[in-house]
């Protein structure tokens, strides 16, 4: 019989582990899903994983991986927290289609204006608009006490109707013969968040997302904000204690995220998307809650954990057109990953003992 | 705009339809959370039953067989959350939100193929006499076998919870685990079937959906069902009549909305079809004023030290 | 001798790391009060549960009426006879006292028959009971009768009580002496778990005493000393706290009319509380659990805010001030939980000493913190207060509760506090470090510093306090010079019998 027996502190050696023994298992249980599904489980584990990175078509597939790992990056990080706070905000995918329909609307509104200004404020205001969304729950669970987990939810499909009707009322493209959708951003050099360096991917959503990867990083080793924010998720009684302010910590993790989540859907609109749509969001903000986990909501982890997941995309967009992988079969992935993470988690704060059965 | 095209009697009747699979589903989740868990999954376990349902009552012709299908399928899926969160002791948010992303990501791989097919109708129920009165008759005397087996699990879960000993020792491990354990009840299996429960609940709730309510299947169909049904449980202040008040509520809501929508009233669908989200944040935040009545030891996880 | 209701024979139990229990035998006889002493992590609670069926001993046997006896879970125990009242009761807030005692039930009868069987018990053995109330509103010592009475139902042959005592006062003392006088006349058997000398001397007919999770002595409490027995519990002598002379000095900290709200479903709130504590004095405050002690830390800590004139600290008003800038003007505080709100279990005790030491400590830097600073303040007081831990790096939890008190108190007390607040500052601590930690604040107070220290423990008090006052809920009590007050006083300050009565024979 297996007995669990308490470390008596988490173990460093499995904090680094598990999560790569998550993904060894993933694959392994992915590789028999695709066998079931009739496909070679070696060549589709191969298509994945390998072939973006190193196979013929590398070159054109490496920035790709830069441009989605980006906003899975930028959001996770602001998930993180919250997460390590306690503060549940599951609702970034609302928070950034709020962004990007902010920054969007901004630079729409300078259209057909030329100006060095357009872009910054867009950016600005997509971090407005993802901040005041993730602040609604902030304020409700902060005044009320209402749940955040639900409300920040309740508010992803409010801003997918909101998408809706923007995309097919105030930002259709006048010029779009009666299609749904706003004029392309692309096509708008002002408001264009263009590569920064032709042909690697890099546009200014993924040195954002490296800016916070550092910001993070400095914020939970050298600064009294991430000290406070670990010692709420930890000992919330303690905080208290030590004088944090629990309703202003949780403003400020969910204000922050919202803002991370609005700028990843203002940098994506702007640039890889180019035009708000009725189907602009593709779950980026859920998956980013994967990449937070696996990441161990440590900054560096999310930065590794976020290509990763950015490969699943890539990898399992390539299966579905190679070898007719369904696109679901990827989804389901991702949240098989998740799922091990936490199962073998049990094995940073236990030890696992053998018993045999007791002879009383 | 013609509001006189909106038939009240009509209205009432699929109000009831509407509201049953939130009503299984948030019923599933009252008896988890009594238990002293949080199962944030409901979402994934509602949707793979709504596959699982939906393709065996296709394969099989049986809609019976069906929900009997969609009950183990949510199961399935809740025993997974039972083994991460009871035995591997992992974070029960973190474990809610996975089983949601996983069960979404295996209800589309299963119904691969499923798109676009009508399921074997289910059967609406005459009741002598009964289904024929006047507006009570199309209101509440003539639907299917799952209404009433819904409205039936209410009573069923009240009794339970309230007058009987297993739903003593229910409420026990949910208020304090410790002296649930001190006093010699087995913590982990007990929760570990309030999650299956729970599963199955949602599971049926699914099924409803793809077998009775659209009756289609589409991915991604439950549309935050699953997140609704957990705002009932808050909203019903965790007790089993509140939450039959709390499903016809939204049930209401849900089908005025569509109501609304198809007499051409001139708010546009969009804001419509959020009015149902909007709502359920109004109403967390009017019931989040009083938090006494949650069970003491919910969301923890319980390891007994010895 | 006749034989015995329970023979323990050889058991041993343990755990990695620690053997609980190592080889112990001992006879319980029908109708005695058998005594089993040892301090903090002697083994006792390990012991009772094996006997209760929640923990299998590694090694060993037990017999009951000369059968052999071995409980694979409390229900087979409780089928036998044995009964059990908690130290930390295992009862449900939320539940009515009828569903408490019918859980502790293996057969309870309909709930009508149970309530009415309640309040039959209840009053014969003078501990009345309104089985429709929720536990959650009842006091401490309610609480207690809650367990006594779903012990009492089911007729046991041995009733254990793990430290039944620390919830009561005096006079509640005395009627639960009687009560249990009056279940060994009838034959029934208690082990009655204590550290509390002088009552099992007058309660016990025999002891057995535990040190490390072995038996090291037996004897008969009446006719042995309490400080032989406490030499046997402890195994070796240490200093008694001295105290050096001082005199109280001005008023440093002082509490106008605070009232403070019930902050939780079943919280007490603070009612009308005025005192004045003065330099170089320590202010005891006694009272039974559960009577606004926790929430009385938590006013003047700043966790909870009152009226901006409730408190006052060097003649400013501070009831709305936050616990950081309470800190900052000298206000320091040690709650009673160690792990989870004195300290953070899962950091390590540098991040620990940051908890509170940040602004005093001069830890950060505009928000950067100044982490080999924290980490030179962690190890001075791991040397100055003999904390035993391999280093600063560890995590709070893995530090026994002793050495981590000692680290609690004494980040509290090298921050220099003008006043110093403290809440069971040895609680659940063995004798060394307890007698360790009542020198600390004897010396803080002797040094200018006010020390208002709250505790469950009344010879602990009156050893250390100039004055005393008890909380009783939420209220407190007139303030009076600690050495002259007889153990009667302090009773009724406390609240006497809370309603209790003497058991009375169903005549």
């Amino acid at each position: 019989m297996i007995q669990l027996e308490k470390r008596p502190q988490p173990s460093r050696l499995w904090t680094f582990l598990t999560p790569m023994l998550a993904v060894v298992i993933t694959m392994i249980v992915g590789g028999a899903l695709f066998a079931a599904l009739g496909k070679n489980p070696v060549e589709a584990i191969r298509t994945i994983f390998w072939d973006p990175l190193f196979g013929e078509f590398a070159f054109y597939y490496r920035p790709q991986l830069l441009v989605k790992a980006a906003p899975l990056i930028l959001i996770a990080i602001g998930l993180s927290l919250g997460f390590k706070a306690g503060i549940w905000n599951i609702g970034a995918e609302g928070q950034y289609i709020m962004g990007a329909l902010a920054g969007a609307g901004v630079g729409l509104a300078f259209y057909p204006l030329e100006a060095a200004y357009i872009f910054p404020l867009m950016v600005i205001a997509g971090a407005l608009g993802g901040w005041a969304w993730g602040m609604i729950p902030g304020l409700l669970k902060t005044r009320f006490g209402t749940n955040e987990i639900l409300v920040s939810l309740m508010l992803v499909y409010v801003a997918e109707q909101l998408l809706a009707k923007m995309a097919l009322g105030l930002l259709r493209n006048p010029d779009g013969r009666g299609f749904p959708g706003s004029r392309n951003l692309q096509q708008y050099p002002s408001a264009h968040n263009a590569e920064i360096i032709a042909g690697t991917g890099i546009h200014w959503g993924v040195v954002a997302a490296l800016i916070a990867v550092i910001f993070a990083y400095i914020l939970f080793t050298r600064h009294l904000l991430g000290y406070q924010i670990r010692l709420a998720g930890q000992a919330p009684k303690a905080a208290r204690f030590a004088g944090v302010n629990p309703a202003r910590l949780t403003l400020v993790c969910l204000g922050l995220s919202g803002a991370l989540a609005g700028l990843a859907g203002m940098f994506e609109v702007s640039g890889p998307a180019g035009q708000i749509n009725i189907d602009f969001n593709v779950g980026y903000g859920f998956t980013a809650i994967i990449v937070a986990f696996l990441g161990r909501l440590h900054p560096v982890g999310i930065l590794l954990a976020g290509l990763l997941l950015a490969l699943t995309f890539i990898g399992g967009e390539n299966a579905e057109s190679n070898l007719g992988l369904p696109a679901a079969a990827i989804q389901m992935f991702q949240g098989m990953l998740l799922f091990f993470l936490l199962a073998v988690d049990v094995l940073t704060n236990f030890r696992l003992r053998w018993k045999t059965a007791e002879v009383v | 705009m013609d509001l006189s095209s909106i038939n009240p009697t009509l209205l009432l009747a699929s109000l009831i339809v509407a509201s049953t699979p939130i009503l299984l589903a948030a019923l599933g989740e009252l008896v988890v959370e009594r238990a002293g868990v949080l199962n944030l999954g409901v979402e994934g376990m509602m949707i793979t039953g709504a596959i699982c349902g939906f393709a065996i009552a296709v394969n099989t012709g049986s809609p019976f067989v069906g929900f009997i299908a969609a009950a183990l399928g949510g199961a399935a899926l809740a025993l997974l959350f039972a083994i991460l969160t009871q035995l591997a002791l992992a974070n029960q948010v973190a474990s809610g939100l996975a089983l949601t992303l996983f069960g979404l990501g295996l209800s589309a791989l299963l119904g691969q193929g499923y798109q676009g097919i009508k399921p074997p109708p289910t059967a609406n129920i005459k009741i002598p006499v009964l289904s024929d009165l006047p507006v009570l008759g199309p209101v509440l005397f003539s639907h299917d076998l799952m209404v009433y087996l819904a409205l039936a699990l209410v009573a069923t879960v009240w009794f339970v919870l309230n007058r009987t000993r297993a739903g003593l020792i229910l409420r026990a491990v949910g208020e304090n685990h410790g002296a649930a354990h001190a006093l010699g009840y087995k913590v982990i299996r007990i929760r570990i079937l309030a999650i299956l429960f729970g599963g199955a609940c949602a599971g049926l709730g699914g099924a409803y959906l793809s077998l009775v309510r659209v009756p289609q299947w589409t991915e991604g169909m439950t549309a935050g069902s699953g997140w609704i049904a957990l705002a009932l449980v808050v909203f019903a202040s965790w007790k089993a009549g509140r939450v039959l008040l709390g499903a016809w509520l939204f049930g209401g809501i849900s089908v005025l909305q569509l109501n609304l929508q198809a007499a051409g009233v001139a708010i546009p669908v969009e804001y419509l079809s959020m009015s149902p989200y909007l709502i359920t944040i109004l109403v967390l935040v009017i019931m989040s004023a009083d938090k006494s009545r949650a069970p003491a030891s919910l969301g923890r996880t319980f390891h007994a030290s010895d | 001798m006749t034989e015995p209701l329970l023979r323990l024979s050889g058991l041993t139990k343990a755990y990695p790391g620690v053997v609980a229990n190592d080889d112990v035998s001992f006879d319980i006889q029908a109708g005695e009060v058998h005594a089993l002493l040892g301090e903090n992590g002697a083994g006792k609670s390990t012991l009772v549960k094996m006997i209760y069926g929640l923990v299998a001993p590694d090694r060993g046997f037990m017999q009951m009426h000369g059968e052999a006896f071995s409980p694979k879970e409390p229900r087979e125990a409780r089928t036998a006879g044995v009964a059990m009242v908690f130290q930390h009761f295992s009862l449900f807030e939320a539940l009515s006292v009828a569903e408490n005692v019918a859980l502790g039930m293996e057969t309870p009868p309909p709930m009508r028959q149970l309530s009415e069987r309640i309040r039959d018990v209840s009053n014969s053995y003078g501990l009345p009971l309104d089985p429709s109330r929720t536990v959650g509103d009842l006091s401490a010592g309610e609480r207690q009768r809650v367990e006594i009475i779903r012990c009492l139902l089911q007729d046991p042959r041995l009733l254990i009580m793990d430290e039944p005592t620390s919830v009561l006062t005096p006079q509640e003392v005395e009627i639960l002496f009687e009560t249990l006088r009056k279940l060994t006349s009838e034959g029934v058997a208690i082990l009655y778990i204590s550290h509390k000398l002088e009552e099992i001397r007058r309660l016990c007919d025999q002891a057995t005493i535990l040190r490390h999770g072995r038996k090291v002595g037996t004897c008969v409490p009446s006719e042995t000393s309490a400080r032989d027995m406490a030499e046997m519990m402890v195994g070796n002598s240490f200093a008694t706290p001295a105290r050096a002379d001082h005199r109280a000095g001005d008023v440093i900290l002082e509490l106008r009319n605070l009232s403070v709200p019930a902050t939780s479903t079943f919280g007490i709130s603070l009612k009308d509380i005025n005192l004045s504590l003065r330099v170089g004095e320590i202010l005891g405050i006694g009272g039974v659990a559960g009577n606004g002690q926790d929430e009385l830390l938590a006013a003047l800590s700043g966790e909870v805010r009152s009226a901006r004139d409730a408190i006052l600290l060097q003649d400013k008003p501070i009831g709305k001030t936050d616990p950081t800038a309470r800190r900052a003007m000298g206000l320091l505080a040690a709650p009673e939980e160690r792990l989870g709100h004195a300290a953070a279990p899962d950091m390590s005790l540098t991040e620990n000493a940051l908890l509170t030491g940040l602004t005093r400590q001069n830890l950060h830097w505009h928000g950067v913190l100044k982490w080999s600073a924290a980490r030179n303040f962690a190890e001075s007081i791991i040397v100055k207060f003999d904390v035993r831990t391999p280093s600063a790096n560890v995590a709070a939890r893995a530090l026994s509760g002793g050495n981590l008190q000692k680290f609690v108190i004494g980040r509290e007390i090298m921050q220099r506090p003008s006043v110093f607040v403290v809440n069971q500052p040895t609680w659940g601590v063995d004798a060394a470090a307890a007698a360790a930690i009542r020198q600390a604040l004897l010396d803080l107070a002797s040094n200018g510093a006010a020390v208002l220290c709250i505790s469950q423990d009344l010879d602990e008090l009156l050893e250390i306090s100039d004055r005393f006052a008890a909380l009783n809920e939420g209220r407190l009590s007139d303030i009076k010079p600690a050495s002259a007050l007889t153990v009667e006083e302090i009773g009724l300050m406390m609240g006497g019998a809370h309603g209790m009565e003497v058991a009375h024979d169903p005549a």
